[in-house]
């Protein structure tokens, strides 16, 4: 364990030095990284697209809650509802309204946004687990919402929506899932770029201010109630936007797929990316669609609990996640680059 | 030039003989993506783990039951290798495993996945690919649209064809009757509310109220009160279990004694009966369509039989008692039959058409009389049930068994 507390100690002196450097990664691994993306959809099964996809898609929803938890420092138990409501504003608007796809995004984000923005009102007077309490019941709450009866004209009630998938535009020669794809890498994409920036920007401090202490955030003149509703809006838009390109996806929304399941494996995800380290989102989310599969695999009655003895050997070995192994490997690299 | 004409007749002529054999061969063996002459792969779904795991029994039920196939030979000399994949009953992992079936182990078709959400999530998906999703396992009416999908079927008989049993039932016993109706405010109780005003018909004015309750309601007291108030002689209960109990118990508290008619999906009597106390519940009305494992009037049976020697060799430690275990025997034997049906024709196409022609076929778990039908028109394969009774610690069948078709 020692071993373990040094690599990170000396991970938060690179926080100090470096600030950028404790969010991102390096421009030629992110270089890397993004041209892998670009690439492997050309060469893979449909199938193996829209897992990617899905990837992209839920590495978005960590990465709103890691922006709240590593950002801003509030728990939230509530991410499904966000998720929820993006996921039901769009398909909501594409088939009942016949708007574009691409167009519902931003509506959704901003609905999300305010929706969080004022559910972050009441949040403010609570704290640590009671606030976690809170967003779990809103987590739970949502999918009986959904149902309500005099929604049930536009949301279709217990029996969800079938959306239509988008073809690619201008005649493109690519097939639906690739398309899909590429379009939610550039989303991805933007908003990734936008919320390294934001936790860079003045923002960005203040929500880490009060991470680390909110009575002295408060007396350096940080509005601490404002940033922190304001990181709820944040989160909650980007999680809308997560959910509505689940929705075009997945083509189908329900109640029961936005259940407290959903907000779990998002905190889930958030842990094993690293809490605080962006990019540790997609690793994160790659956990969460992956593992459970190869759980499965190997035994199916007691996948639960396979999926437990893994989740305990992360924790346990890579306490800080992805976020340390990164490190580390950083560090053998720089070792190997000095010899 | 006459050479080259004569060699030209003769090329052609073999080219036509060549089309000719090819075509007598491909007559005799047509394979789809998922079927070879030694295999066919079938794919499942189910919530082995989640809210809904209780049912995953279903699944090692019906793999089970492909061991015993296979033990046997296979059909027609394929054996069968069953895929069956955890959604834990959520609909977008649903969507995912269903891609994974038919994208990645190219599966022949998806047989039995359960939910009502779950497998509408995968309906559009398995339609444009035109892939079967047979023998779905919910009680959805929806399943049975094959003008809009094709290449979709249910199994089990519809809610809506059981309700519209127990208002045929009605019409016959007490044509004067007033008729109260409880039933869950959701896609359940809705279907099963339209099935009985169906099977109505012109006698639909024989409701005399219709109340809805939901799900997060902690009890549904008052709405007994206000369905005794309407001075109804008939009560159905369109409820899950919870309620079904606390309707039966209310109704014998305020001294309600109408007949009474509870779903099929509440007729248990460990979830349902003794909780609500067996005294009350005497001669309580449902229907059911399957041989009841606690049923001592099936040891001799020999559908039975077969069932209990088939849990003996290749499924010991599944509980005969669970009706889920019978449900699944059923629903596998009916895929079995159709596999069988198709001959070494097997195409998606020849798949569908056979499943839409099964003819009085009797699983080894239904009760007697009640057969499977299909036509290219009709995809409820099971239309048909009996009326029950609960008498002392059980229930009592009675009467024939009765068709949901509407005869009126």
């Amino acid at each position: 364990m020692s071993a373990a507390e040094e690599v990170v100690a000396e991970g938060h002196e690179a926080v100090e030095a470096v600030p950028k450097r404790a969010m991102t990664l390096s421009t030629t691994t992110s270089l890397v990284v993004l041209a892998v993306l670009l690439i492997v959809p050309l060469f893979a099964k449909n199938f193996i697209i829209f897992q990617l996809t899905m990837l992209l898609i839920y590495g978005l929803a960590v990465l709103a809650l890691n922006i709240l938890t590593g950002g801003s420092g509030q728990f939230s138990l509530g991410q499904s509802a966000f998720y929820a409501v993006g996921a039901y504003v769009t398909a909501v608007l594409m088939e009942q309204f016949n708007v574009n796809y691409a167009l519902t995004l931003p509506v959704a984000g901003v609905i999300c946004f305010g929706f969080g923005f004022l559910f972050g009102q009441p949040a403010l007077r609570l704290s640590g687990v009671y606030l976690a309490l809170a967003t779990f019941a809103l987590a739970t709450a949502m999918p009986q919402l959904l149902k309500l009866n005099f929604l049930e004209h536009w949301t279709g009630g217990v029996q969800g929506l079938v959306v239509t998938k988008p073809d690619a535009p201008f005649g493109l020669p690519m097939g639906q899932d690739m398309w899909l794809y590429y379009f939610t890498l550039v989303v991805t994409l933007a908003i990734y770029i936008f919320s390294v920036n934001l936790l860079r920007s003045r923002s960005g401090r203040a929500f880490m201010a009060i991470r680390d202490n909110e009575i002295a955030a408060s007396s350096m003149g940080v509005n601490v109630a404002l940033y922190k509703t304001l990181a709820f809006g944040v989160s909650a838009g980007i999680t809308g936007v997560a959910g509505g390109l689940s929705a075009i996806a997945v083509q189908f929304v329900a109640p029961d797929s936005y259940t407290i399941t959903l907000a779990i494996s998002l905190f889930l995800g958030m842990v094993v990316g690293g809490v605080g380290w962006l990019p540790g989102s997609f690793v994160g989310a790659a956990f969460i669609i992956f593992v459970p599969n190869m759980a499965e695999s190997i035994s199916k009655g007691l996948s639960g609990a396979v999926f437990g003895v893994l989740l305990f050997l992360v924790i346990f070995l890579v306490p800080h996640g992805a976020r340390q192994v990164a490190i580390v490997s950083q560090q053998l690299i720089g070792k190997l680059k000095k010899n | 030039m006459a050479v080259v004409r004569l060699q030209f007749a003769a090329l052609s002529a073999a080219f036509i003989l060549c089309t000719a054999t090819n075509g007598t061969a491909l007559a005799q063996k047509k394979y789809d993506t998922g079927a070879t002459d030694t295999e066919i792969r079938i794919g499942n779904i189910m919530p082995y783990s989640g809210p809904a795991s209780a049912y995953g029994v279903i699944g090692k039920t019906e793999e089970a039951y492909f061991n015993k196939i296979n033990a046997e030979g296979g059909i027609n000399g394929r054996k069968i290798k069953f895929i069956s994949y955890d959604d834990a009953y959520s609909p977008p992992k649903t969507l995912e495993q269903a891609r994974k079936l038919v994208e990645s182990d190219e599966v022949f078709l998806i047989f039995g996945s359960l939910g009502t959400s779950t497998n509408a999530a995968i309906r559009k998906y398995m339609n444009e690919k035109k892939v079967p999703q047979l023998f779905v396992a919910s009680g959805a009416s929806k399943w049975n649209d094959p003008k809009n999908y094709p290449w979709t079927m249910g199994w089990q008989p519809s809610y809506a064809s059981e309700a519209r049993i127990y208002a045929k039932y009605i019409i016959k016993e007490k044509p004067e009757a007033r008729i109260a109706v409880l039933y869950q405010n959701d896609d359940f109780g809705k279907d099963y509310l339209r099935g009985l005003k169906d099977g109505l018909g012109p006698k639909a004015s024989m409701i005399v109220l219709e109340d809805g309750y939901d799900t997060s309601e902690p009890a549904i007291d008052e709405r007994v009160v206000k369905l005794k108030a309407s001075g109804a002689d008939v009560f159905i209960s369109i409820t899950t279990p919870k309620f079904a109990a606390q309707a039966i118990k209310k109704a014998a508290e305020i001294n309600w004694h109408p007949m009474q008619i509870i779903s099929n999906v509440s007729a248990s009597v460990g979830g349902v009966i003794e909780p609500a106390g067996f005294e009350v519940s005497q001669g309580i009305l449902s229907a059911t369509y399957v041989k009841d494992g606690t049923d001592p009037q099936w040891n001799a049976d020999d559908g039975m039989k077969r069932f209990y020697d088939f849990l003996a060799q290749f499924d010991p430690k599944a509980n005969r008692l669970d009706a889920a275990v019978a449900f699944g025997y059923g629903a596998a034997q009916t895929m079995a039959k159709v596999l069988q049906m198709c001959g070494d024709d097997l195409t998606r196409e020849n798949v569908m058409r056979q499943a839409a022609s099964l003819k009085d076929f009797a699983p080894d778990t239904l009760l007697p009389g009640i057969k499977i039908n299909t036509a290219p028109d009709n995809f409820a394969p099971i239309a048909q049930l009996q009326m029950m009774r609960f008498k002392g610690r059980s229930w009592e069948l009675f009467g024939d068994v009765i068709s949901s078709e509407l005869g009126h």
